[in-house]
Formats: C-alpha cells, sequence, structure tokens
C-alpha cells in the first residue's frame, strides 16, 4: 500500500469520527483541509488567472491595457487599512457594475423568456390531448400565484395559489430525494475506498 | 473614495455592459471581451485578499494563544501548498497534486459524504405528515428514494417511471416558476444597483 493511500484513509477516518461527535481528531482534518483548500485555491488563481491572463500578456508581450485591472485589483488591498479602506469601492463598483450590466438581458432571456416560451406547449397533439403539458403549465401558473405577494392570498386567488404550494412540495420532496442519493453514492464511494483500497477487507 | 464616484463608476459599467449586449460590432464585442477579463483579474484579486484576511485572522488568534494547534495546521496547509507549488509545479504527478488527491480530495469527498447522515436524521425528526403540504412532500421524496434503489424496481416497474414523470413535470414546473421569479428578482435588483437606488454594496452608512 503506497504512502497516499494510508494518508488519505487516515485522513477520511478523521473526518468521520465527527458521526460521533466533535473531537480533537475531526478539528484537526478539519484544519488541514480548511488550510490545504485555501492553499489549492491560491495556487490556481495565481496561474490561471493572475499569471496567464495578467502578468504573463502584461509583462511579455506588453498589453500595458492591464495596468487598469492591476491598479484596480491592487486597489483592493486598501480594505486592510481603515484609512485607505473606502478606495476599494473603486474595484468594487467596477465589478458590481458590470455584473449588474450584464446579468440584466442574460437574466431576461435564460432565467424567465426561455422558462416561459417551454412552459407553453400544444396540449393538444397528433388528435391527443397532452396531460403533462396541462400540469406544466397549470403549475407554473399556480407556484408563480403562489409568490405573488402584492395581493392577500384568499378566496378564488388564495386556492388558486394553495394549489401552487402542492407543486412546491413536489418539487421539494424530488430535490431532496436526489440531493440524499447523490450523498449516499459519495459515502458508498467513500467506504469502498476504505474498505477494499485502505483496510483490504473487500475486493 | 466618495460615494458618489463610486455610484457613477458602476452606472457607467452597468450601462456600457447592458448596450453592448444588443450590439453586434466588433468594437462592442471587444468591450466586452476586455471587460470581462478584467472582472476575472480583480475578482482574483479579491480571493488574494480573502485569502490574507484568513492568514491575518488566524495569526492574531495564534497570538491571544486562542485553539492555536488547530489554527498552525490550518497555517501550515496555507503555506505548504503554495511553496509545494513553486518547487515542483502544479502538473500531473507532482507533489502538488499528490496532496491535493491524497489530501484534499479524499477529506472534501467525505465530508460531503457525512452530509447525508445529517440530511437522513434531520428528515427522520422533521418529516410528519401533519398536513396535505407535508404529505406531499413525504410522498415524492419517499418515491424518488425508492426510484433510485433496487427496491423501487423490485416493488413495482411503474416506481421509477412515475418517479421520471414527477421530476419532469410537477415538479419541472415548480422549478420553472422559481426560476422566473429569480429571472425577474435579479433584473430588478440589477437595475437598482445601476441607477443607484440599492446602496447596500457600497458598505457603511446608507
Amino acid at each position: 500500500m503506497d504512502i497516499g493511500t494510508i494518508i488519505a484513509g487516515v485522513l477520511t477516518l478523521a473526518i468521520l469520527t465527527f458521526l460521533y461527535r466533535d473531537n480533537p481528531i475531526y478539528k484537526f482534518a478539519e484544519s488541514l483541509l480548511i488550510g490545504v483548500s485555501i492553499g489549492y485555491t491560491l495556487v490556481i488563481v495565481w496561474s490561471t488567472t493572475l499569471m496567464d491572463i495578467l502578468f504573463r500578456p502584461l509583462l511579455n508581450a506588453g498589453q500595458l491595457a492591464l495596468v487598469v485591472p492591476l491598479v484596480l485589483g491592487l486597489l483592493m488591498f486598501s480594505r486592510f487599512h481603515p484609512r485607505t479602506a473606502s478606495l476599494s469601492r473603486l474595484p468594487i463598483a467596477v465589478m458590481i457594475g458590470s455584473g449588474a450590466g450584464v446579468a440584466i438581458p442574460v437574466m431576461l432571456e435564460a432565467r424567465t423568456l426561455r422558462q416561459m416560451t417551454a412552459t407553453v406547449g400544444p396540449l393538444v397533439s397528433d388528435g391527443t390531448f397532452d396531460f403533462s403539458v396541462l400540469v406544466v403549465l397549470v403549475g407554473v401558473l399556480t407556484t408563480l400565484s403562489y409568490f405573488y405577494f402584492s395581493r392577500e392570498h384568499e378566496g378564488f386567488f388564495g386556492r388558486v395559489s394553495k394549489v401552487g404550494t402542492y407543486f412546491l412540495m413536489i418539487f421539494f420532496g424530488t430535490t431532496f430525494g436526489y440531493t440524499v442519493m447523490s450523498r449516499m453514492s459519495t459515502f458508498i464511494g467513500r467506504m469502498e475506498f476504505l474498505l477494499t483500497d485502505f483496510l483490504h477487507i473487500t475486493k | 473614495m466618495d460615494r458618489k464616484v463610486a455610484l457613477a463608476i458602476c452606472f457607467v459599467f452597468g450601462v456600457v455592459m447592458f448596450i453592448q449586449y444588443f450590439s453586434g460590432s466588433s468594437l462592442a464585442r471587444q468591450v466586452n471581451q476586455s471587460i470581462l477579463e478584467y472582472w476575472q483579474i480583480v475578482f482574483a484579486f479579491t480571493l488574494v485578499v480573502g485569502i490574507v484576511g484568513v492568514v491575518r485572522t488566524n495569526v492574531q488568534r495564534i497570538n491571544k494563544r486562542d485553539d492555536v494547534f488547530f489554527r498552525i495546521v490550518t497555517l501550515a496547509g496555507i503555506i505548504i501548498m503554495p511553496v509545494v507549488a513553486l518547487i515542483w509545479g502544479i502538473k500531473a504527478d507532482t507533489p502538488f497534486m499528490w496532496m491535493f488527491e491524497n489530501i484534499q480530495a479524499p477529506m472534501q469527498a467525505t465530508v460531503f459524504a457525512l452530509l447525508a447522515f445529517f440530511v437522513a436524521s434531520a428528515s427522520f425528526r422533521g418529516f410528519r405528515a401533519r398536513s396535505v403540504q407535508a404529505t406531499v412532500l413525504l410522498v415524492s421524496a419517499s418515491i424518488i428514494l425508492l426510484s433510485r434503489s433496487a427496491l423501487g424496481g423490485i416493488l413495482a416497474d411503474e416506481i421509477p417511471q412515475f418517479a421520471e414523470w414527477m421530476r419532469n413535470y410537477p415538479s419541472m414546473s415548480a422549478r420553472r416558476a422559481i426560476l422566473i421569479g429569480i429571472g425577474l428578482g435579479s433584473i430588478t435588483t440589477s437595475l437598482r444597483v445601476i441607477l443607484g437606488i440599492e446602496r447596500t454594496w457600497l458598505g457603511g452608512r446608507r
């Protein structure tokens, strides 16, 4: 067994000790995971973004326009001193502003119009009634009515929005089921690693 | 930095990025590409600022003798990964990737798997058929859990089929309504940010 498998196995068991309760072994593994993850992120951000997009084109290809994002990025460090902290609003303004500008058409197209288009389909196709299309139409309209808070949910509107809650419950139940099963498959993967690769109990 | 200057910059960048979406000219595409690149670079710097913040906080706590050992372990992880990457690089079969595959990835996957137990115990306590809505939630979750295990197919062939129909139609319709809501909410918030009505991102006094 190689040293990598031994370390991975021991650390996996250390994390699993949390099932008993919070303990120093788990806290050690947790602290190590946080540190290593941050270190990994730092390296990846440095090599894939700062080196590839900023420093290499700026220093090797002489793309002087990149001085602008470099200065904006460095201004973020002004947050560490109370006197200069307000300077960090400049790069944040650029990010927030450009992000908001991009979000409007993208959200309108992808999240709103495309979803509306997919909702409206022919109820009768090839002479047969499609019940599923009706379910989708009723589901979207009633769920949207549930989220409409400008009017009191009472009378006919209240009953319509209540139907929406049933659709929401089906959605939550379905999402819950899939989430549990994805976590379970990850857990089975970890158990398989422990029993097969680390402890050699199963083959 | 005056708040008005920041608001003006936010407005200008917001309007430019909004307008360029509707333009087919090469200049607009170039402006869009450059700003998105700037965005990525500034975002990378914000991550570095966050990491510096974590290091500062841990060092301050160590000086106050608070959880010294665990904080040293965290700092060691933060320092060792870049050092290893600097010496041997980050390609496959380097110590950097070895540490990722044998330390970070197994622990991350195990933490993720641990959630299965907490979700299961929380649902065991929380799932009670107290109302019609709660019953619908319970039944739909049970059908999905059955359909994704061997038991569902053994009990009845229709269970996996019905679960698939439930996912594609009633569940999808609620998801679609939520997405439409998210879309409209995002558009409204973006407009409020660009026009300077929403100012919480500036921090401090309003």
